[in-house]
Parts: C-alpha cells; sequence; structure tokens
C-alpha cells in the first residue's frame, strides 16, 4: 500500500503516531509529571532518612546496599516517608478500620468535613446577601467594597487560633467557631463573584425590562439572578476549598481531639510523619472531592436552566 | 421651607424621642438622683441633653432642602460630636451604660449613614473631588466600625478578654513597638519575602518553561488547577518537622503555597496575547525571545500581578500560621499562639492590626506597580 492509498491520505492530516496521540493529550504528560514527582519524593526520601538508618546499623549492616535502601524506606518514624509507607498508611486508616475509630481518617475527615460544609453555606449565603446588598444600594457599594477587598488582605487564618480560644471562653465550642473561620474565608469569593455576576446582564437585556416596566425586584430575579448562576458557581468552586483549609485550620489548636487539623497537630507532636502525611493526603481528597461535586451540581443546575452544554 | 424626607434622620428623631422618656443614661446618674447628698462622679453630668440637642438639630436641619454639600456637613458635624461625646462620657464608666445611651448612639450612626448615602450620591466635575469622596466613603465607614466597637463593648461592659476596645489595643500597640517590630522583622523581612521572592520567581520560571514545551504544559495544567484547591497549608508542621524551626522552614511553606498560583497565572497570560499581534511580530521576523519580551510578557503582566497580589496574602498566612508549629521565641506567629494561651487578648489584636497594615501596604504596593506597569490595559486606562 503506497502512501497515497493511505488513510487520511491527501486530507492534509498526517495519521499520528501513537505516541504523537498520547502526547497531545492530557493523560501522558499529567502521568509523565506525577511519576517524575514520585521518583523525586523517593530520592529525597532516601537522602534525608539515610543518616538516621546509618547511625541506626552501626557497624554490623546487614546485607548489601539494597537491603540498606530497603530499610532506608521502611522506617517507622522517618524524617520523610516514602511514597508507599504514606499509601500504605492511607489505605489502612480508611478501608480497614471501623469508621467510628479514632485512627479512622474517615471519621477524621468527617469531622473535618461537618465543619467545612456549615462555613461554606453560611458563607456563601452571607457572601450572596451582600452582593445583593451592593448592587442595590450605591451607599453601600461606596462604603463596604474597599473594605472587603481590604478584609482579605487581613491574615484571618493566623487569628483562627484566637477566635476558637476566645469563644469556648463564652461557651461556644464544637462546630460553630470553627465553622465561622470557614464562613470568613468563603465569603469574599462568593461576593466578588456575584458582584460580577448580577452585573453581567447587558444593557440590552436591561433596557428589555425596562420597557416591560418590570420594577426592581422582577429585574433581579427574572434578569440578574439567572445571569449571575454561572459566577456563583465559579466562586463556589474557589470557596469551598477556602473552607476546608479554615476548618483545617480551625482544629489546630489544642483541644480539637478529631479532625484532619488535629490529626496533623498529633502528628507534629509525636513526629508520626506518616500520620501527618497521611492526614494531608485525607484533606486533599476531601478538597478534590468537594470542588467535584460544586463542578457537578454548577452543570446540573445549568443544563436544568436551559445552558447548552460547553 | 421645603422638607426633603429621608429614612434614616426621621428614624433617628424618633429614637431621641423614645430615649428622652428614660430618666438617665446610666446607672451611676440614677444612683446619684436616689442619694443626692453622696458625691458620685456621674457620667454624663450635662452632656447628656447637649448630646441630644446636636443630634436633633442636625437630623432636623438635614431634612430641610439645603446644598448636598452642606447637609453633609450638617450631618457629619452632629453625628460625630455626639458620638465623641457618648464614648468619651462612658470611659470610666464601663458596663453602666442604659438604653437611651444605645438610643443615641444608634441615632447617631444613622445620621452618619445618611450622610455617608449623600455623600456617595454625588457627583462633583473635578476629579480631584471624585477621587476625595472615593476614599472619604469608605473612611467614613471603617470609623464608624471602630466608633461602634468601642461604644458597645465599653457601654454594654463586654470583659476586656474577650474583646478590648479599638482604644486599648491602640494604647498596647504603640506600648509595645519594639516586640512587634522585632516579629515584624522575624516573620515578614525574614521568612515572608525570601519565601514569596523565591516561590514566585520559581512558579515564573516553571511557566515560561512549560510555555515552551507543550508536554510540560499538558502535564502541568491540570496539576497546578487541582492543586490550587488543596489545603496546601497542611504542609506546615511537615515542613517545619524537616526544616528546623528557623525562618527557613516558614519560607519553605511560602514557596510551597505561592509557587502553583504563579504558575497557573502566568501560563494563562503567557497565551493571553492576539493572533494579530503575534502575526505582526512573525512579519517583524522576530525570533522566540523577541517576541517573549517584547510582546507576550508585557500581555502577560495582568495575570502575574492577579498571581502577585493572591500570593501576597498567601504568604503572610503561610508564614504565621507555620509559626504555630514551631518558632525561635520571635515571630507574629508566635506571639499570637502565645498571648492566647497567656489571655493577653489586647496583645493579639494588635499583632493582627500589624499583620494586617503589612498586608495592606504589600498590597497597596503590588497595585500601584500595576498601574505603572499595565499602563496599557483598559482597567487601568478607565477606558
Amino acid at each position: 500500500m503506497s502512501a497515497i492509498a493511505a488513510p487520511g491520505a491527501g486530507t492534509g492530516l498526517e495519521p499520528l503516531g501513537l505516541w504523537a496521540r498520547l502526547s497531545s493529550g492530557r493523560t501522558l504528560p499529567v502521568l509523565s509529571i506525577l511519576l517524575v514527582l514520585i521518583a523525586i519524593w523517593y530520592v529525597a526520601a532516601f537522602s534525608l532518612n539515610a543518616p538516621f538508618q546509618r547511625r541506626l546499623d552501626g557497624e554490623s549492616a546487614p546485607g548489601g546496599t539494597l537491603a540498606f535502601v530497603e530499610r532506608t524506606l521502611n522506617q517507622a518514624k522517618p524524617t520523610l516517608p516514602s511514597p508507599h509507607q504514606v499509601a500504605q498508611n492511607v489505605l489502612e486508616n480508611t478501608f480497614l478500620r471501623k469508621v467510628t475509630s479514632n485512627r479512622s481518617l474517615v471519621y477524621h475527615a468527617g469531622v473535618t468535613l461537618s465543619s467545612t460544609v456549615l462555613g461554606f453555606v453560611l458563607g456563601t449565603t452571607l457572601g450572596i446577601l451582600i452582593a445583593v446588598g451592593i448592587v442595590h444600594v450605591v451607599t453601600l457599594e461606596r462604603s463596604l467594597m474597599p473594605w472587603i477587598i481590604a478584609s482579605q488582605t487581613v491574615p484571618i487564618l493566623a487569628v483562627a487560633p484566637m477566635i476558637i480560644v476566645v469563644l469556648a471562653a463564652v461557651g461556644i465550642t464544637g462546630l460553630l467557631p470553627k465553622a465561622l473561620i470557614s464562613t470568613y474565608l468563603s465569603f469574599f469569593p462568593v461576593t466578588v463573584g456575584m458582584v460580577k455576576g448580577l452585573r453581567s446582564p447587558e444593557t440590552n437585556h436591561l433596557d428589555l425590562m425596562h420597557t416591560y416596566n418590570a420594577s426592581p425586584a422582577q429585574t433581579f430575579w427574572k434578569l440578574r439572578l439567572p445571569a449571575s448562576v454561572p459566577f456563583l458557581f465559579a466562586s463556589m468552586k474557589v470557596a469551598v476549598a477556602a473552607s476546608l483549609v479554615g476548618a483545617i485550620v480551625g482544629e489546630l489548636p489544642t483541644g480539637a481531639v478529631a479532625g484532619i487539623g488535629a490529626k496533623l497537630l498529633s502528628g507534629a507532636y509525636y513526629s508520626q510523619t506518616v500520620d501527618m502525611w497521611a492526614a494531608l493526603v485525607a484533606g486533599s481528597v476531601v478538597a478534590a472531592l468537594l470542588v467535584t461535586l460544586v463542578g457537578i451540581a454548577s452543570r446540573v443546575v445549568e443544563r436544568a436552566m436551559g445552558a447548552r452544554p460547553a | 421651607m421645603r422638607l426633603r424626607f429621608a429614612w434614616q434622620p426621621v428614624l433617628a428623631l424618633a429614637l431621641l424621642i423614645l430615649a428622652s422618656f428614660f430618666p438617665s443614661m446610666t446607672m451611676g446618674a440614677l444612683d446619684a438622683e436616689a442619694n443626692p447628698t453622696a458625691t458620685v462622679q456621674v457620667p454624663f453630668d450635662g452632656t447628656s441633653t447637649l448630646i441630644s440637642l446636636l443630634l436633633a438639630a442636625g437630623a432636623i436641619l438635614s431634612l430641610v432642602r439645603l446644598p448636598k454639600t452642606a447637609e453633609a456637613l450638617i450631618l457629619l458635624v452632629a453625628s460625630f460630636g455626639a458620638a465623641w461625646m457618648l464614648v468619651s462620657g462612658i470611659s470610666g464608666a464601663e458596663g453602666s451604660a442604659l438604653a437611651p445611651f444605645f438610643l443615641k448612639l444608634a441615632a447617631s450612626w444613622f445620621l452618619a449613614w445618611r450622610a455617608a448615602s449623600v455623600l456617595s450620591n454625588l457627583s462633583p466635575i473635578s476629579a480631584s473631588a471624585r477621587t476625595l469622596l472615593r476614599l472619604l466613603v469608605p473612611a467614613l465607614f471603617g470609623a464608624w466600625v471602630l466608633i461602634l466597637w468601642e461604644a458597645i463593648v465599653r457601654g454594654a461592659g463586654v470583659p476586656f478578654i474577650l474583646l478590648p476596645p479599638p482604644s486599648a489595643i491602640g494604647l498596647r500597640l504603640v506600648s509595645s513597638v519594639p516586640t512587634l517590630w522585632a516579629d515584624v522583622n522575624q516573620t515578614i523581612f525574614k521568612s515572608v519575602i525570601a519565601g514569596y521572592v523565591a516561590g514566585c520567581g520559581l512558579g515564573f520560571g516553571a511557566a515560561v518553561l512549560a510555555d515552551r514545551y507543550g508536554f510540560l504544559r499538558r502535564g502541568l495544567l491540570p496539576i497546578g488547577n487541582m492543586v490550587s484547591a488543596l489545603p496546601i497549608i497542611g504542609v506546615a508542621p511537615i515542613l517545619v518537622n524537616l526544616l528546623g524551626f528557623d525562618w527557613q522552614s516558614k519560607a519553605a511553606v511560602v514557596i510551597v503555597m505561592t509557587f502553583f498560583p504563579m504558575l497557573v497565572n502566568t501560563i494563562a497570560g503567557l497565551s493571553a496575547s492576539g493572533h494579530m499581534e503575534r502575526d505582526l511580530m512573525r512579519t517583524y521576523a522576530s525570533n522566540y525571545w523577541q517576541t517573549l519580551l517584547k510582546l507576550r510578557l508585557p500581555a502577560a503582566m495582568p495575570f502575574i500581578f492577579n498571581a502577585l497580589k493572591i500570593n501576597s496574602t498567601l504568604a503572610l498566612i503561610g508564614a504565621i500560621v507555620a509559626e504555630f508549629f514551631g518558632t525561635p521565641v520571635v515571630g507574629m506567629g508566635f506571639r499570637i499562639s502565645t498571648e492566647v494561651g497567656r489571655m493577653n487578648i489586647d496583645m493579639v489584636w494588635a499583632e493582627i492590626a500589624v499583620a494586617a497594615l503589612v498586608g495592606s501596604l504589600f498590597y497597596g504596593g503590588l497595585a500601584l506597580a500595576e498601574r505603572a506597569v499595565t499602563f496599557w490595559h483598559p482597567s487601568v486606562r478607565g477606558g
């Protein structure tokens, strides 16, 4: 078969080789970069843990170099745990333990998740309310908007422990203080996004509502609110990630006994490095889940509102 | 005489009338009336009526159709004058305020609200007056947050341990400048600056590389987008464990936190220049580096500054939180966590105020630099 008769010949599109096709997608690049990262991690774990292992072995080192490498990568309390130790710890504490057990990552993730969700709901509601106020009242816009932006330069995470301690002194403990920190972190992206979204209808559309003699309330419900939905979901993705960070940091001060943040802190105190990394992995999984959920919700809502799938 | 009704002054007048039914503003005044022979220090001795008169005059005058600027001025004088008398009267008699105190406070707040709404509906012709207004209205709001905080905390007698009034925080701030300066020096000038410069630099470098090699870009971009949703702050205890207690571990946390926002934004920015402009560069026979330096980097600047702004807050948070996990006995995070333990809440608030100030200065500096660098951008030209 000559080149002329090959399938796709003459269309100007060269049939791509397997390698070219794989590397023009996303999967292969992402996988290879992840592999490189894991390789770097192993090398780093070995070089950081090796000195301690040498001291541990002393003069009588059994086995050859390979056995030494294996021991180095499987220390009980390594300086930097190796990836397979972390993976093993995560799997053990996720699937093999009872959900109610204190060592179960599912249990800790659940505790963090509950305050994240409460804070996220509060923050989103607050953000939407502030945005509606800003769009409709000039005084609010002029006086609030600069402060809302300035409020984000306050490193609120740094004061999270104080808020927890002070609220505990008043008698408010448990879910709410952590959720308040999440609220503070998550209202900002929602406010900014919603202000943009509520202002997104074109002048043409606003004029059309005007010719219909629509009241401000009608314009709000029938034009501004629907137009703001894509903006709302985009900022909710940012907000849900932020409120997870708030919940985790809210668990850091001593006193919190459960949650991913508490797990991180106790790991730091007792040098349980593998546990710390496992907690971090659990937090990342929860974050990915939350963002995916918001993404699915946005697709469902937008389809229900008649948007064409992009 | 023609009137112009607005709900805030009317409500303020109603509150004042309501307040006049109560005999006195504080418990101290009640005690003094009960036994007139005793020489009790009475708060608001004489100023009580003055406050009411000032507020009532302000409210009534603002209902008269006056020039807008005159109306705003009258309202401001009345509300701030009354607020000043209220706050200075209650200090020394904390927790003894009765209903009229709060009613008058609310009345003066409504007058200030009216002033802000008059001011924000003004549209002066000269540019400098517009700038002044743009600063004045938020400043009014900020001032009133402080006034209400001060008056309510003092009036209701909230324990200082829970929420100190702003004046106490200010005093603490002024009296412990050396400590605060040492903390800023450790946290900002050592950890944050080093980590910020290194993190943003690395992110920028990686983005330029990723832009050059498509394989790297397709691999890094999904990872970078995912990482931006992760609670990266969790690496703080791990890095402190690895690198020790001094500023290096904090700088490392800052690097990890600032790397990915810079990477993702710069990659997005480098593809922001239009096809027309790129074609033009081709017709000039410019090579990759010339196109990068003269067209694509300048076009990416708004994105890069966006990342720099996001990172300025992240860097501060990263360094302070990392200090919770171990630090030499100096630093903002260290001070916050130890003073919380000692219940010196005013010192914590002073530290927060300093952090907010540094954060705002950092952000403001970046915003100014952005205006200078991206002078061509529509958002700066006001087009």
